[in-house]
């Protein structure tokens, strides 16, 4: 019996002994330590992760503003920061912000703060070369493509409703089935459509079409309220505006025929509140 | 609550996720009562091609098997169920559905038929039963109504596994879910609630039917 209960005091303090193990060395702030930063992992052109490495527009982003608070390449922590858990990843602590074509809304600003924005990309559509769908009219009665739930898809639905309309979970499967000739058109932001139209894979068989759709407003989500942390990122955008490094990214990510909207962009950053 | 309610088409999803179920339940019924026949037949080619599709489909995962029905068959090699796109998902969405719970139906039925005694099979023989007859008269009969609770708890599993048909688009309560997350986050605690009561209100009576059932149906030995 008495073994028995040595044990049990030994299960729990080994188990003490993990959980404090874990609390150590993700503190996240303070010079030091690391940052851990939600992107998207499977985005050519915004945030793609290949082997160990990752490039795209949000993760130059990230780097610079991470750089401006204190923290070389080498500390960050890239996460994962799929669409429909970024919010829970910024409530729970997981992240101390989400770069990841992160759209600034007024239902998601209820659950989480939002520094900059730092781009406005704008809805499009991508096409293959030559098909002759060169605006929203020319949708009627194609078959489209767009990610479950999302909200690309529920907009054209609204304006264009005699389209025919597939979602797939990735926006990847939709380019297969586009390239496959299954479908005629895929919808999204611009930023997304033009990273697939330059992979090596697609390179020349599809095109952007651009101005189908509203504006889509780029911001950093971080935890609610934290207005410190909301000014030092705007901050840092500001400056890498100024540096001409944030030209660069644009034109280093989402390649040479990106027809850029000059007239929103780079935006001016919102106050924090 | 009522937000939800006026924002998305609630009572759109859970009645696609009905639809799916009940559609799915009578097409996997179909194809598994067809494949244990194939599992207990004394031919030898068809044995082996029941073990092989119960161990293929049974092994593999769902969203894997709903996926390809699109992919494969609808992408690659041009089969269409539909000429409107939504509705050509939902069929697909119900081929890899029944396809994959049919495995467990032939399974359940398989079980059922050993409950029944060998000697009952040898008697229907030797009073000059076919094996069709055989089947018909006295196998089946007894092996659906001893196999009541198990299809039950298959047909439990799939009304919850339809949500791994949101992979293709298919506008069900999963969809639905992944919407609410994207678009009102705020929301996705009473959605969650939402869900879970509509899974339990559509499961609990299942159980419940089925466990009164087999209890009265059961052959008693």
């Amino acid at each position: 019996m008495q073994i028995r209960k040595m044990g049990g005091v030994a299960i729990v303090a080994v188990a003490a002994l993990g959980l404090s193990a874990c609390g150590g060395d993700d503190s996240g702030s303070g010079s030091g330590g690391k940052i851990d930063i939600g992107i998207k992992f499977d985005q050519p052109g915004i945030g793609l992760k290949q082997g160990d490495k990752y490039s795209g527009l949000d993760v130059d982003v990230a780097k610079y503003v991470a750089k401006e608070l204190g923290y070389s390449e080498d500390k960050i922590n890239w996460k994962a920061a799929p669409s429909k858990q970024r919010e829970q990843l910024i409530k729970s602590g997981q992240v101390k912000m989400v770069v990841a074509s992160y759209s600034i809304t007024d239902a998601r600003k209820k659950e989480v703060s939002f520094a900059g924005p730092y781009f406005i990309a704008q809805q499009a559509l991508l096409v293959k070369k030559g098909s002759g769908i060169t605006n929203l009219q020319g949708l009627q009665g194609k078959k489209l493509c767009s990610v479950s739930g999302s909200t690309s898809a529920t907009k054209l639905k609204a304006k264009v409703p005699g389209v025919n309309l597939q979602e797939f979970d990735t926006y990847s499967k939709c380019t297969e089935a586009l390239v496959a000739g299954r479908i005629d058109a895929e919808t999204t932001d611009d930023t997304i459509l033009s990273g697939y139209a330059n992979q090596d894979t697609y390179k020349g068989k599809l095109e952007v079409v651009p101005g189908v759709g509203g504006d889509e407003i780029y911001g950093i989500g971080i935890k609610k309220g934290d207005k410190a942390t909301c000014e030092k990122i705007n901050s840092a955008l500001a400056k890498m505006v100024a540096d001409g490094s944030w030209k660069k990214a644009v034109t280093d990510n989402l390649g040479a025929d990106y027809k850029l909207d000059a007239a929103k962009n780079p935006p001016k950053q919102d106050t924090c509140s | 609550m009522s937000s939800l309610f006026d924002q998305f088409d609630v009572w759109g999803a859970f009645w696609m996720t009905i639809k799916l179920t009940a559609l799915s339940a009578v097409f996997s019924l179909l194809i598994g009562t067809v494949v244990a026949i194939m599992r207990v037949s004394p031919v030898p080619v068809l044995r082996f091609l029941g073990t092989s599709y119960v161990n293929i489909f049974r092994n593999t995962p769902l969203t894997l098997i709903v996926f390809f029905s699109l992919l494969g068959l609808w992408q690659t090699l041009g089969v269409e169920l539909s000429s409107q796109l939504p509705v050509n998902a939902f069929r697909f969405a119900v081929v890899g559905l029944s396809i994959y719970h049919a495995a467990f139906v032939c399974e359940a039925l398989r079980s059922g038929v050993n409950t029944i005694p060998l000697g009952q099979a040898e008697a229907a023989r030797s009073i000059g039963l076919t094996f069709g007859q055989t089947l018909r008269e006295v196998v089946l009969p007894q092996a659906f109504r001893g196999a009541i609770t198990p299809l039950g708890n298959t047909l439990i599993a799939l009304a919850k596994n339809t949500t791994v048909v949101v992979t293709i688009g298919v506008a069900e309560t999963a969809y639905l879910m992944n919407k609410v997350n994207e678009d009102a986050s705020d929301q996705l605690t009473n959605m969650f609630l939402l869900a879970a009561l509509f899974f339990v209100l559509l499961t609990v009576p299942i159980g419940l039917l089925t466990g009164r059932a087999s209890k009265r149906l059961a052959v008693k030995r």
